[in-house]
């Protein structure tokens, strides 16, 4: 076995047990990156091997002088590049800020920092975390490790194509509407969106910032867990950050017995792959075994969550957005000699379509003479749907999901097909507006490509959520599985 | 057919605050640093950067708020108010729309010891100030500094309530001095702490109806409010004199020109500013009991205090006017009368030899080493006659520079009034055997001698004899001598 | 502060509309008495103590570094007319 090929805990424990070293986990993981990165193209930026080295050098020898430090100290991972870091490039895949380099740390980027991880580089995504499949990036799109002829999913699909392709042990990405998870479910790989407000957005550009959180995709969820004790906690320099966190790992191995999960009817009827579908139904089967109590439940709110979504996030992209104006940083249009035109050409030329689309939604919706028809209603219908979850959980401690309606589509397939493209995240969409956590873990395969169960939970309850996805994941059997990548891909 | 027209006046006042840090990031608010150099990733806007709520703004905009007899909301929220504008690195400002902090308040105007007008403020409100543009005119460019992005602010509207110009004036003085006296602000015009745009229309007297509003802009002083506001009046009246219609239109004081420019229409100042409720900061919900404490801290405010100290110290409107003008001057006004319980004198001395010395040094009260207990003693030295009026502002300017007790100048000095008659008696007779040339001319009729006489006395005391006493002794001296 | 081609406006509409269309659907639900979620956790008055921290020379430095054009400490525009 490669040492690319290991879980971060795995990579983690022989570094404690002193049978490698950071700079030997590094090695091979840049290796791996020469060898498949070419193909995959998972990275917007790479960071120089030299200046990666000396940071794995630097966690050897505080290991070696028995520095206590975080449990993944000296473990290679990357950021998805909506992530400020200082100093390195931060692009959010997009022509407006093709060379920004900003001159702070983002709250995770410091964490992570803190705990000795090993920054590789920045993960592609769809340009400002707009899209589904990462072919919105304004650089290149990413390819799925499965099959090379497909979609990772998105926006953080370089993040999940990354750690499926072992190019690196962990990533974070972001997920204001499923962006985290559906990735995730189309790569093989575990992605977590945390409770709202349990990981600090201080340094994450915002999109929706009332739905937008950070989350971890790892290769398990022993894995997602440890990165999740890292990252989650209070933060004063975001006012909507939760006070106190748990200690994940601590829950794993625990007993799931007596677990009530619900599965929601609505979200298995029309959309939903015959295929698919079955593949999840036999892993609600193996909660069963585990002895969980597995009942169809109803989210009647459901239809509503489609429209709510997108009034919302649109309202706040269009606002959120609104700074990148070429004045302070970023691009500028070097025509127009006013101010108006500079402003118009830079914004014009430095969006790409779908950013400009969802702006010019949100700017209509936000309208004295719309407000109320649209931004304010979608605000109420947002606490119908809220309740609906509250009542449930009420009876269930989990609701497990699809994460999505299918696997990992074609490259160009279905990118200006609107329709599919905002009815294809609909699962994952509820989770954003209620604030719950959700995570997507792989419970399968169809046609050799993987499908994600999603698991949603009560708000803050991530350990419980963990503690029954890591009982599930040794029950499905499915861990473990490597795509092969090859030149010739498809299926 | 006569033109008699009513003023119509309402003002938006922007108030920044005496914090420490900006309201959204802990940037240190103060005036007049190097370009961009109180500035962080949040006041510049930088992606991911969020806001953060400082706690010492609501503090002190609730302190403004109870100061103007508002009613304090117990729910209120930030909103984005969204516009392109280099000066706002957001692209929105954060600001409160829909459910401000305050509303339904007052200010009372007060003049020649009556209460004048009551100006009723719509809403008071909390928002985030933007940062400051330069213009090179020759150079094509202009030129954006941060530093103000940031830096807290109160809006304050008031209802179209203000009639006259001068009223509009003592709005913002009595504005102004409020402020000061809870201490929120330093209400300066000139640097911008203090601003003030104008909404004015003219009706025809005797009606409800509202004419058609004129916003002005960039009036940067008192003195320009005042100006611009008059200007304004006779620029409408004149168009309605002549059966025309005044614009719609937004218009800027020029001091200059001394005139307000139009600067552009009000349909095309119809922007939409898509307000929306600001995601990143939760909502402000007070208790009863929070927003009690805030105002049981409150000092007594200007207008009160004007009328107590005129009704308990039977002082004047006028003198009540400058006594109050500042919290620190009535305070020592009335530390002073705990100790030398005399209002006249009191005031008397501090509206006049005080007040004289603080305006040459250019200082106020507040800041000088002076204080009310050396003031009463200054006080009672001059009314025990230890002291002669002469003797008193000498001591008083002493005690100003040194900052020393006015009893130890006097006894360091040994500037004690000479009032003992046979110490005086010997002095006179001294002065008429050594000038008998003046006593010669008194003899002869010119009775003005006596002056130089007396003063020869005061010269030989060092003016320290009981004036009073000394021409009484001389005339006598003399009448004697005439016999 | 867009300028969209023909092109441009034409998919928008469509697929601005489409979600417009969607959003009918909220005529269904009784609204009215119904609470806004601006935030889901309801919280309140989170507040920061009143200190001032200046940012260090070097963020200064970098920050003006990224600026499309500066000079003198200041970020330049075109002019202004007002």
């Amino acid at each position: 076995m490669k040492l690319y090929e290991m879980t971060a805990c795995e990579a983690a424990a022989a570094l404690r047990k002193k049978e490698v070293t950071s700079q030997e986990l590094t090695e091979s993981v840049l290796e791996r990156i020469s060898g498949v990165e070419g193909i995959i193209k998972g990275f917007i930026t790479i960071l120089e091997s030299e200046k990666i080295l000396q940071e794995a050098k630097k966690i050897d020898k505080l290991l070696a002088e028995g520095k206590k430090l975080s449990p993944l100290a000296g473990i290679p991972m990357a950021l998805k590049d909506n992530i400020c870091t200082q100093g390195i490039p931060t692009t959010y895949a997009s022509k407006m800020l093709e060379n920004y380099r900003p001159s702070y740390d983002a709250h995770v980027t410091e964490k992570l920092k803190e705990a000795g991880t090993v920054l590789m580089g920045k993960a592609n995504m769809d340009e400002f975390a707009m899209g589904s499949s990462t072919e919105r990036s304004f650089f290149h799109p990413t390819r799925n490790p499965w099959d090379i002829s497909r979609v990772p999913g998105g926006s953080s699909g370089g993040s999940a194509a990354l750690v499926a392709a072992d190019e690196i042990f962990f990533s974070l990405g972001s997920d204001t509407g499923g962006s985290v998870r559906q990735p995730a479910s189309m790569c093989g790989v575990v992605g977590l969106k945390p409770t709202y407000g349990l990981v600090s957005r201080y340094g994450l550009a915002a999109l929706a910032p009332s739905l937008d959180q950070v989350g971890p995709l790892s290769k398990d969820v022993r894995d997602c867990a440890m990165v999740l004790d890292i990252i989650a906690g209070h933060d004063p320099r975001d006012s909507t950050s939760a006070k106190s966190k748990d200690n994940y790992v601590d829950y794993l191995g625990r007993e799931v017995k007596g677990f009530k999960i619900g599965f929601p009817k609505e979200f298995f009827g029309e959309g939903l792959e015959e295929p698919v579908k079955k593949v999840i139904m036999e892993a609600l089967a193996k909660s069963e075994q585990l002895g969980a109590e597995v009942d169809e439940i109803s989210l009647p709110k459901t239809p509503y969550v489609l429209p709510c979504y997108h009034l919302v996030v649109s309202a706040e992209i269009s606002s959120a957005l609104a700074r990148y104006d070429g004045v302070r940083y970023g691009f500028r249009a070097r025509e127009g000699d006013t101010l108006s035109e500079l402003y118009r050409q830079t914004r014009s030329r430095g969006f790409g379509s779908e950013v400009k689309k969802r702006i010019i939604l949100g700017t209509h919706v936000l309208r004295t003479e719309h407000y109320d028809d649209y931004y304010w209603k979608a605000l109420k219908v947002r606490t119908l749907i809220k309740q609906d979850f509250e009542k449930v959980f009420r009876d269930y401690d989990l609701i497990a999901t699809p994460t999505s309606p299918t696997t990992a589509f074609k490259l160009g397939a279905k990118n200006d097909d609107p329709q599919t493209v905002h009815s294809r995240d609909n699962y994952t969409r509820a989770a954003n507006l209620t604030g719950i956590p959700a995570i997507s873990i792989p419970c399968g395969f169809v046609e050799g490509l993987p499908v994600g169960l999603q698991i949603m939970g009560r708000p803050f309850e991530e350990g419980r959520m963990l503690q029954f996805c890591y009982a599930l994941e040794d029950m499905l059997g499915v861990k473990g599985y490597k795509p092969e990548i090859s030149v010739e891909g498809g299926h | 057919m006569s033109f008699e027209y009513e003023v119509v006046i309402g003002l938006e006042t922007h108030v920044e605050l005496l914090t420490e840090s900006k309201i959204f990031c802990a940037c240190p608010n103060r005036f007049g640093e190097a370009p961009n150099t109180n500035v962080c990733p949040v006041c510049l806007g930088l992606p991911g950067s969020l806001p953060i709520f400082n706690e010492n703004v609501l503090k002190l905009a609730l302190e403004a708020a109870l100061a103007l007899n508002c009613t304090i909301a117990h729910y209120s929220k930030f909103d984005r108010k969204n516009y392109f504008y280099p000066d706002l690195p957001k692209a929105y400002q954060i600001s409160q729309h829909d459910r401000p902090l305050a509303r339904d308040g007052y200010l009372e105007l007060v003049k020649d010891g009556k209460l004048i007008r009551k100006v009723r403020i719509e809403r008071l409100h909390l928002e985030e100030d933007a940062g400051k543009l330069m213009h090179d005119e020759a150079g094509e460019r202009s030129y954006v500094d941060y530093n103000r992005s940031g830096v807290p602010l109160i809006e304050i509207v008031t209802a179209p309530d203000i009639h006259s110009p001068e009223e509009a004036h003592l709005f913002l003085e009595s504005l102004r001095k409020t402020l000061l006296y809870t201490g929120v602000s330093d209400c300066k015009m000139e640097e911008g702490s203090l601003r003030c745009d104008a909404n004015i229309s003219l009706r025809p007297a005797g009606t409800k109806s509202l004419g058609r509003k004129v916003e002005i802009k960039n009036m940067n002083s008192f003195r320009a409010v005042q100006r611009g506001l008059e200007y304004e009046v006779g620029r409408q009246k004149e168009i309605l004199k002549a059966g025309g219609t005044v614009a719609l239109e937004t218009r800027r004081w020029s001091e200059e020109d001394g005139a307000t420019i139009e600067m552009r229409s009000k349909e095309e100042d119809e922007h939409d500013y898509l307000f929306f409720p600001e995601p990143d900061l939760p909502p402000l919900i007070l208790s009863e009991e929070f927003i009690g404490a805030v105002k049981s801290k409150l000092p007594e405010l200007p207008v009160d205090r004007y009328f107590r100290l005129m009704e308990e110290q039977g002082i004047s409107p006028y003198q009540a006017e400058i006594i109050t003008s500042s919290r620190e001057m009535a305070d020592f006004f009335e530390e002073t009368l705990k100790i030398f319980p005399q209002p006249q004198t009191v005031s008397n001395w501090l509206l006049g030899d005080v007040s004289g010395l603080l305006n040459s040094m250019g200082k106020e009260i507040d800041e000088v080493a002076f204080t009310p207990q050396h003031f009463a003693a200054l006080l009672e030295l001059l009314a025990a006659g230890t002291l002669s009026g002469r003797l008193a502002k000498d001591v008083l300017e002493e005690s100003f520079q040194s900052g020393r007790h006015p009893k130890e100048i006097v006894q360091k000095k040994g500037l004690v009034q000479i009032s003992d008659e046979q110490e005086l008696l010997r002095i006179v007779d001294e002065v008429i055997e050594d000038t008998p040339n003046a006593v010669n001319d008194y003899f002869a009729g010119n009775k003005k001698a006596v002056g130089f006489l007396m003063g020869q006395v005061m010269k030989r005391t060092k003016g320290q004899a009981n004036p009073q006493l000394a021409t009484k002794l001389l005339q006598k001296k003399l009448k004697q001598l005439e016999k | 502060m867009l300028d969209l081609t023909e092109e441009e406006k034409t998919l928008y509409r469509e697929q601005i509309d489409l979600i417009l269309e969607y959003s009918r659907l909220f005529e269904e639900l009784e609204l009215e008495d119904v609470e806004p979620t601006i935030n889901v956790w309801q919280l309140k008055n989170v507040l920061r103590e009143d200190r001032a921290v200046s940012s260090d020379s070097a963020f200064l430095h970098n920050v003006l570094q990224e600026a499309p054009d500066q000079e003198e400490g200041y970020f330049l525009v075109p002019l202004i007319i007002d």
